[in-house]
């Protein structure tokens, strides 16, 4: 790990213009992911700005019903928080599904958001990454990639500076993305709302940036609108072991059900692609339609159709449709 | 760069400098002499560097020593008051619930923490009823509220029981 | 000597050091010296997997304030004559990645890993080989295999005994490379006194690393004394001398202080061994009975450019089950990846898992209940040695086993049980491992009024050997318990086997008795009275076939949306002699099943062909099994007494819990969902073949 200065600040205001004077600064909140990067030589900043008591660790209700989360509120608070189990449930079972109880309690809410690829080239300084070194290629397309993604990944071949195949692996982010969350950014023009839809970035020309964020700007609160048919809604995850590892594939979705017709539907899919993947092709066979095993099936593999997966992660394809499918029909099945 | 701060584990203060790259885990190991907490990965990933900070559980490889100044370090050694084992210990040491033992520091504190988040009934990936008002620690959640503390003697049949005992010492398991 | 005391041994006492481990008080290897004044070394390792070194800039690491030394093949100390897998450091050579090529020693651990970053080596690298296929045309055939063994063996005409045997199976296996990953990582700390190399080290027994580590430095026995009371797991990584120890011993060497050198997890998937991968061919030809006509077991598997290592895998074949004409191969393809070692039950692990799912694949052609299969072809004698058993009780695990399971009126037909969305089946597997003792030492010295020293220089992974040899001590000298203070695990204490191959309570119980004997109706003088005793091997394993067995069986649960694989519960019996602690000897059976489930769900190193690293090198993408994969675990022994072995009755029990393990996990698997995976793990991907 590089040499860093460690700094704190009174309030965020005064984190952001801390950072905004120190290009190869980064902000410290509960540290589970940044400090493993650090060891790793993944990440160098010279300088953390400890941002964990400057944001809030409150949970307070929005005038619609929603609920505005602080970002330094903990995974484990923000799961075990009443509101969120009875309005989102969801969200609190995608909080649950994520890393081990210790993790839980100290990583931020924020910070869940902003977690890079556990790709191992990625995290593994020896290996050409593009993500982490611009330009060195993609090691894990001819390489490791059973668990990385089949949707919205670029592939023009290892020695491209495109190529990219990495999955976004927070759980939390995957529910937030099915409720149409929005991220309440501080930076050092001003406060502003982005869509969660905005915050992350498929890899495109430049796998290097996960997020839309400017350096400097601070994630001080997620907003979750009301969504009353939440209350029917839930998070599945695939993975390796029965707890404590990163999704094979998870879906996250919510089912507005009138009668026999799926009045509205929230998908969302998790270890599929560089975002959390909002499944909206399979949304939109979905909204106004019967709500029969028979039309999942196929508005998940409407969804799935776009897959691209290499040799050794083409089990997602059916998997994901398997769990988008079984998913909407225990929705559907369930007492709302 | 270094830092002055004071540590306060298992209830002692010590003031000491540290790097700001030294985690807690490396201070209470390399700098205090005080290595109840293990190693065993240094990634967050194996749990067996668990303690309590402010009653909390946390992997204290990846806390850095400068943001847990103020705080109350709690390593397994500190769950014992004075000469008096913990109910824990006792339960592990019954149920043979480790073999090596080093993992084993790790699955207390980690235990102790469980107890903790059952008695403000918070729900687990395997909880039926997201709106109970109360946590029942069966099997089942024991298990899956334990699997951040891995156990390569593979003793978790035994430490299943372990914590259950003391769950129902407790009033967190019917 | 003091009255008769109830016996200890076959007790179910606690753990004597329980109370210090729950606490985190019992020192492992790092938390020696904690006295603030060692220091750190870091390693830096190859990226070239085969290659030269053709610079290595250390001034940037030498730069920073703190860095004591950077050792590399330049400046560091000449090693002895040791084998070619511990050298290092010592010419521009590589020959794997993660080979070390420097080591840095600083005042902290932040600085040596800093620096250690700052090394810059540039290589004269060749492309990587190491992939193993069966199709290669370099596999050889070694001289001959671990522990001994012969590389291939034949009885009678097989190709001729299968091509006329009316039902037969012809399936090939994979097993993954797979790492030990005890969670105490490997540490050693190091200083010399003066001419005396003291050092604190994670191992499976320091006699062990004496004839590598006095070679390395060149120093006598007695000038090398290494400590290693508690071991944080080892499961095979610890028993033999690796580079780190060297490494600290050089380090410590340059600068006269005493240094800390911790392997970092990544450093264990290449610095400390792992299993090979295995191919394996079996062939099997029977009557329609079931009778067995003839076995051929082919194994393919791999080692290093810097080792010979012929893993064991198709002994246990040799033995499990009667067969007129039998044969057995192994070959080996030398690959450019790190020096395998032993992993738990070497050979017996990846071999019976595919013998015995080769077995249940029979059975189902033959359409043979699994467990009858098994019983109608028992052998009265080992069948390739020719001479009897010592004690196997193979048939009385199978139906004990079969009993508390509740196996009987199992529907045999795949695919067809289901509980919501759970796809339900069961499956059984046969256990064995080899019984075996060694040559130990120990001494007892005896003080009026005071409790017996009891010294060996064994070694306590996890085993229970702390409490286990206190007990037998006891015994033997009939005493309580609390009358025995045991001393283990420092190469100054009477030269013991070290903690392997099962053979810790065979060797070290008996070398104990055979000290405790020299005392028996001695009065002991006022200054005290000091004996020694010796046991080892006889001509038993001459005379004698010996081998613990044991019966496993598994119900799995498979999702049948996403393939996921769920054990809810298991059973194990086992036929290992005598048990001297009901409590860690059940511990033991625990450990090795519950090591098997996870074998079958979820090991598996992947080295990436282009670089040939091991990709996922650390405990997030190398999944061992976490509490939650883990159900009921239904364990029992049957009442056996190996008197023909050693004078204790005891076969060992710290590898037979794992052989077989999968390959139950496995054949339940096809019984719950008519797929047949024979590739491990059983991830869920594989369901969707």
């Amino acid at each position: 790990m590089r040499e860093f200065r460690y700094e704190k600040a009174t309030d965020p205001a005064g984190a952001v213009a801390l950072l905004a004077g120190e290009p190869e600064g980064a902000y410290l909140g509960g540290g589970t992911n940044l400090v493993d990067l650090m060891r790793l030589g993944v990440a160098t900043p010279d300088v953390l700005v400890d941002v964990r008591q400057l944001t809030s660790t409150e949970v307070e209700d929005l005038p619609d019903g929603g609920l505005r989360i602080g970002a330094a509120v903990p995974n484990a608070d923000l799961a075990g928080e009443r509101r969120v189990r009875e309005r989102y449930p969801l969200l609190a079972q995608a909080l649950l599904a994520g890393a081990s109880g210790q993790l839980r309690n100290r990583a931020t809410t924020g910070g869940n958001l902003l977690q890079r690829t556990r790709c191992t080239y990625f995290t593994d300084t020896t290996m050409p990454c593009n993500k982490r070194e611009p330009g060195s290629g993609c090691g894990a397309v001819n390489g490791y990639h059973r668990n990385l993604a089949v949707l919205g990944a670029t592939n023009e071949g290892a020695d491209s500076s495109h190529t990219c195949i990495a999955t976004h692996p927070s759980d939390m982010a995957v529910a937030l993305r099915a409720l149409d969350a929005s991220v309440r950014v501080l930076g050092a023009d001003g406060e502003r709302s982005i869509p969660i839809a905005e915050l992350h970035r498929l890899p495109g020309d430049d796998p290097s940036r996960d997020t839309t964020l400017a350096h400097g700007e601070l994630i001080t609160a997620i907003d979750v609108p009301a969504l009353p048919w939440a209350t029917r809604s839930r998070y599945r995850k695939v993975r390796d072991r029965a707890s404590y590892a990163f999704a094979l594939v998870s879906v996250a979705a919510a089912m507005d059900l009138q009668g026999d017709v799926v009045a509205d539907v929230r998908i969302a899919l998790g270890g599929v692609a560089h975002v959390p993947w909002r499944a909206t092709v399979a949304e939109d066979l979905l909204r106004g339609g019967p709500a029969t095993e028979a039309a999942f099936v196929a508005a998940a593999e409407a969804e799935l159709a776009a897959a691209d997966p290499l040799s050794d992660n083409a089990f997602k394809i059916p998997m994901a449709t398997n769990m988008v499918t079984r998913t909407l029909v225990q929705l559907a099945e369930a007492r709302a | 760069m270094d830092n002055q701060i004071t540590l306060r584990v298992d209830g002692a203060d010590t003031p000491l400098t540290v790097d700001t790259r030294t985690s807690l885990l490396d201070a209470m190991r390399e700098r205090l002499g005080a290595t109840s907490a293990k190693k065993g990965c240094d990634h967050g990933q194996c749990g067996a560097c668990t303690v309590l900070l402010d009653g909390r559980r946390v992997n204290s490889c990846l806390v850095l020593a400068v943001t847990a100044e103020g705080q109350e370090v709690t390593t397994s050694d500190g769950l014992a008051t004075g000469g008096t084992p913990h109910a824990l210990h006792d339960a592990f040491v019954d149920h043979d619930a480790y073999q090596c033992g080093y993992c084993t520091p790790g699955q207390i504190a980690s235990a102790a923490g469980v107890l903790a988040e059952a008695a403000r009934g918070w729900p687990s990936a395997v909880t039926e009823d997201l709106v109970a008002d109360a946590t029942d620690l069966t099997d089942a959640e024991i298990r899956e509220r334990m699997s951040g503390n891995l156990c390569r003697c593979a003793a978790y049949a035994n430490i299943v029981p372990a914590v259950a005992e003391v769950a129902v010492e407790q009033g967190v398991r019917a | 000597m003091t009255a008769t005391t109830e016996r200890a041994v076959g007790s179910d006492v606690r753990r004597i050091d329980g109370p210090a481990k729950v606490r985190g008080l019992a020192p492992y290897a790092f938390e020696h010296e904690v006295d603030g004044t060692a220091v750190f070394v870091a390693l830096v390792q190859s990226t070239a997997a085969k290659g030269r070194i053709t610079s290595i800039d250390t001034s940037a690491a030498q730069a920073l304030t703190g860095v004591l030394a950077v050792l590399t093949h330049e400046n560091a100390p000449r090693l002895g004559d040791v084998a070619d897998e511990v050298v290092v450091l010592q010419s521009d050579r590589v020959q794997y990645v993660g080979e070390p090529v420097a080591a840095v020693v600083a005042e902290t651990s932040e600085v040596a890993r800093d620096a250690a970053a700052r090394v810059v080596v540039t290589y004269d690298a060749q492309t990587p080989d190491v992939e193993l296929r069966t199709d290669r045309d370099d596999l050889y055939a070694p001289e001959q295999l671990m522990a001994g063994f012969e590389t291939d063996s034949v009885i009678g005409d097989v190709d001729a005994a299968l091509a006329a045997a009316p039902v037969g199976v012809d399936i090939t296996y994979e097993t993954p490379n797979q790492h030990n990953n005890p969670i105490e990582m490997h540490a050693t700390v190091a200083r010399w006194d003066g001419d005396v190399l003291r050092m604190w080290d994670a191992n499976q027994g320091p006699h062990n690393l004496v004839p590598v580590i006095t070679e390395a430095f060149g120093i006598t026995e007695d000038r090398l004394h290494i400590v290693s009371p508690y071991v944080g797991g080892a499961f095979g990584s610890k028993a033999y001398t690796h580079v780190h120890q060297l490494i600290a011993g050089m380090a410590a060497k340059v600068t006269g202080r005493t240094v800390k050198l911790e392997l970092t997890r990544p450093q264990m998937f290449t610095l400390v061994g792992h299993r090979t991968p295995t191919i394996q061919r079996l062939r099997l030809g029977a009557e329609l009975d079931g009778t067995l006509t003839a076995i051929s077991h082919e194994v393919v598997e791999h080692t290093s450019q810097n080792a010979e290592f012929a893993e064991q895998t198709a002994t246990a074949t040799r033995l499990m089950y009667a067969a007129p004409a039998r044969r057995t191969t192994h070959r080996l393809a030398r690959l450019d990846v790190p020096a395998p070692t032993i992993m738990r039950a070497p050979g017996e692990t990846p071999g019976m898992y595919a013998l015995e799912s080769a077995m249940d694949e029979l059975a189902v052609v033959l359409g043979i209940d699994p467990v009858e299969l098994r019983l109608r072809n028992e052998p009265d004698r080992d069948p390739e040695r020719d001479v009897p058993f010592s004690t196997r009780n193979l048939v009385a695990c199978l139906r004990q086993g079969a009993e508390r399971f509740g196996w009987a009126g199992r529907d045999p037909r795949p695919g067809v049980r289901e509980d919501g969305r759970w796809l339900v089946g069961t499956g059984v597997a046969a256990a064995t491992y080899p019984t075996r003792r060694r040559p130990s030492a120990a001494r007892i010295e005896a003080v009026p009024g005071k409790p017996y020293v009891v010294s060996i220089d064994a070694s306590d992974i996890g085993t229970g050997a702390w409490t286990a040899l206190t007990q037998i001590a006891a015994d033997a000298l009939r005493v309580p318990m609390d009358r025995v203070d045991l001393r283990i695990g420092d190469s100054r204490l009477p030269k013991a086997s070290g903690a392997g191959g099962s053979t810790g309570i065979t060797s070290w119980g008996p070398a104990i008795m055979a000290a405790a004997e020299q005392l028996a109706d001695r009065d002991i003088p006022a200054g005290g009275l000091t004996v020694t005793g010796e046991a080892g091997p006889g001509d038993e394993a001459e005379q004698y076939s010996s081998h613990a067995f044991g019966a496993h069986f598994a119900e799995v649960r498979v999702d049948r949306d996403s393939g996921e694989v769920r054990v809810p519960r298991m059973t194990g019996v086992f036929a290992a002699g005598r048990i001297i602690n009901s409590t860690t000897g059940r511990s033991q059976f625990l450990g090795g099943m519950t090591m098997g489930l996870s074998m079958a769900l979820h090991e598996e190193s992947v080295l990436d062909r282009t670089h040939g690293h091991y990709a996922n090198h650390d405990l997030a993408e190398y999944h061992i099994a976490a509490n939650a994969d883990v159900g009921e675990m239904d364990i029992s022994w049957i009442d056996e007494v190996d008197d023909l072995h050693n004078p204790l009755g005891a076969k060992g029990i710290g590898e037979i819990g794992i052989v077989g393990s999968a390959a139950a996990i496995g054949n339940a698997y096809w019984h719950a969902t008519g797929r047949r995976v024979r590739d491990l793990p059983i991830t869920p991907d594989k369901y969707f073949r």
